[in-house]
């Protein structure tokens, strides 16, 4: 134990200071026990259907995509209107078995910020929230949102003041505080365990959606498709279709912020993965309208999926997301969160008939960011 | 027996100069920093001072030849790059120590890649108040030369008191460290902080108050050290 390597073929591991390593181990140790004990599923499975409204529904989109069969998983349907809620309810659970009280987290786009609070609130535990200065300035409804559920948001300034800093400030923050505090990260970065942590507790997007996708078609999509900034809704979604050969895997990223795309190995915030950093290893900047894909690095499981061939990525630049993401709202009477939105904008580009998309969350913290870039457009 | 003063800087032009006034003040090894942009083990001094660094174009070939260039100055010090994963797997993790080791290196201290990871790569361990017994004994048996002992559980950087920690952490770690030197870190930036420190181990490191003060030259880091020395002196 505690000498983890590399997990995922040549990514993973656990690249951090030695004070967090008896908490890392600490925390391996009780999620093996909780994936073991029958009362903790059944407790998560429970909050699911009864608090977050699980299971989300699939919805045809047949005027976003006329002539095909186009599913979004509805994971905007969600409590808090994201899939970041299944991961920020397990590992609150989670810590509520490991005694911890005080509950840190990151969040980029505000939406695992939100599920974190929530989930601190509907359990009672003291939440603290590490955001980026410009990111609380695009998401500013979330950051009502997080102080009104509670928390307390910490403004990050310091560096590109977004996803990547708000990360290294929250793992400061664990470094600082690691007797009585759990990190909730949100997505699946970060050292072992927390990529494969997440990636389970988010594969419920994925089971649901291949069971519901085989009832309504009686067969399996030809693809699959999520966008990736971490990549939590992705693995998730992914996670159920792995085995099923038939079924190319797409994942597509911010072109600003591509880490699959043109990122190259590289250690960040405690894995190594595939990273948009330098030849010397320093970590360059990311650029995406979406704040939930504005991050340069990437779940090390990612990295080996398009290693091996198993899933593919594909870049969304910033104007393609917002066709998109005008298109759905005035043909489907859903607005989808842009990091959705990128999922959406690839549809088009994709030779096969039937299709499912991962609708990972709903747009309404969008709006102003959307409506500016959308009026200011030629 | 003489404690021994471990002085931290980051790699900048004036490096080698302050590392010599250092040296001469009564620094028994240097530490120094190769600048990375995300350091999660670094409090705010060492953290801005790293993107300052960076900034001015301190990447790993430049840091290599301010570690030669500080070996030319300061005889047979122990120097000891200061760094994070990330600079060693772009540069070649085996390529990065040998490299090294050739422009004057004496060791290797990688803040986030512990103990038991990385085996083949010859480094003093970090230890921490947070380190179970087995951690310690795996740290002790597999360091080079020393060990660091982390005086809080945090990051880098000057704290008002001496960490109560440090006492507990000298104690668990002893019986597994025969003739291996403690020296505390993290959080000690006061000649009384030093004092106290050295009383329960074999050395002192100091870091963000060097970065600091090196800032005004290196007059003033050398009276600063000489400080140090002196307050170590009295506990020897």
């Amino acid at each position: 134990m505690t000498a983890i390597e590399e997990t995922f073929g040549p990514y993973g591991g656990r690249y951090v200071p030695e004070t967090l390593i008896p908490a890392l181990d600490e925390l391996s140790e009780a999620w093996e026990a909780a994936k073991r004990d029958p009362a903790f599923r059944s407790e998560l499975d429970e909050l699911g259907r009864t608090y977050v409204g699980r299971p989300s529904p699939i919805t045809r989109a047949d005027r976003f995509a006329p002539g095909r069969r186009v599913y979004l998983k509805r994971e905007d349907l969600n409590h808090t209107g994201a899939h970041k809620i299944n991961n920020a309810l397990g590992q609150v659970v989670l810590a509520n078995r490991l005694g911890k009280r005080r509950i840190i987290a990151e969040t980029g786009a505000g939406q695992h910020g939100v599920a974190t609070a929530t989930a601190c609130a509907r359990f009672g535990l003291e939440c603290v929230v590490y955001m980026g200065a410009v990111d609380m300035r695009r998401q500013a409804p979330n950051v009502e949102r997080m102080r009104l559920l509670g928390a307390t948001v910490e403004p990050v300034e310091y560096g590109t003041r977004t996803l990547k800093e708000a990360t290294s400030a929250a793992i400061r923050d664990w470094i600082t505080n690691v007797e009585t505090t759990h990190y909730v990260i949100g997505s699946c970065v970060g050292p072992a365990p927390y990529p494969e942590l997440v990636a389970e507790l988010q594969a419920v997007i994925g089971l649901e959606a291949r069971g519901q996708l085989l009832e309504a078609e009686g067969a399996l999509p030809d693809v699959v498709v999520a966008c990736v900034g971490g990549g939590s809704n992705a693995i998730g979604m992914f996670a159920a279709f792995l085995d099923d050969a038939a079924v190319r895997l797409v994942g597509v990223e911010a072109a600003g912020a591509a880490s699959l795309g043109t990122g190259r190995a590289a250690v960040l915030h405690g894995a190594r993965s595939s990273v948009l950093a330098d030849e010397d290893g320093q970590i360059a900047d990311a650029h995406s309208i979406s704040a939930g894909l504005d991050y340069p690095g990437v779940g090390p499981e990612h990295a080996w999926l398009r290693d091996t061939g198993r899933a593919e990525y594909v870049p969304c630049t910033d104007d393609e997301a917002l066709d998109a993401f005008a298109r759905l709202t005035r043909l489907e009477g859903i607005i989808p969160a842009l990091e959705s939105a990128h999922a959406l904008a690839v549809v088009d580009r994709i030779d096969a008939e039937y299709v499912a998309v991962c609708l990972s969350g709903r747009g309404d913290k969008d709006l102003a960011e959307a409506l500016a870039a959308l009026q200011s457009r030629p | 027996m003489r404690k021994a003063l471990v002085v931290y800087l980051v790699c900048e032009p004036e490096t080698p100069e302050l590392a010599r006034a250092a040296v001469e003040a009564g620094a028994d090894m240097i530490e120094l920093g190769f600048p990375f942009s995300d350091p999660l083990a670094d409090g705010p001094v060492i953290q801005r001072a790293t993107e300052r660094a960076l900034a001015r174009g301190m990447r790993t070939a430049q840091c290599l030849d301010c570690l030669a260039e500080t070996r030319a100055l300061v005889g047979d010090v122990p120097l000891v790059p200061m760094t994070y994963a990330a600079l060693l797997e772009a540069y070649g993790w085996e390529r990065f120590a040998a490299d090294a080791e050739a422009r004057g290196a004496t060791s290797l201290i990688v803040s986030d890649v512990p103990a038991g990871i990385r085996p083949g790569l010859r480094r003093v361990h970090l230890v921490a108040p947070t380190s179970t017994d087995e951690r310690l004994r795996l740290a002790a048996s597999t360091t080079d030369g020393w060990l660091y002992l982390v005086t809080v559980t945090g990051t880098t950087g000057p704290r008002t008191t001496l960490s109560s920690a440090l006492e507990g952490l000298v104690e668990r770690v002893r019986p597994h460290a025969d003739g291996i030197p403690l020296y505390a870190g993290f959080g000690i930036s006061t000649p009384e902080q030093a004092a106290a420190a050295a009383s329960l181990a074999d050395g002192v490191a100091v870091g963000s108050r060097p970065v600091q003060v090196a800032e005004d030259g290196p007059d003033a880091l050398a009276a600063y050290v000489a400080s140090l020395r002196a307050a170590l002196d009295c506990v020897a």
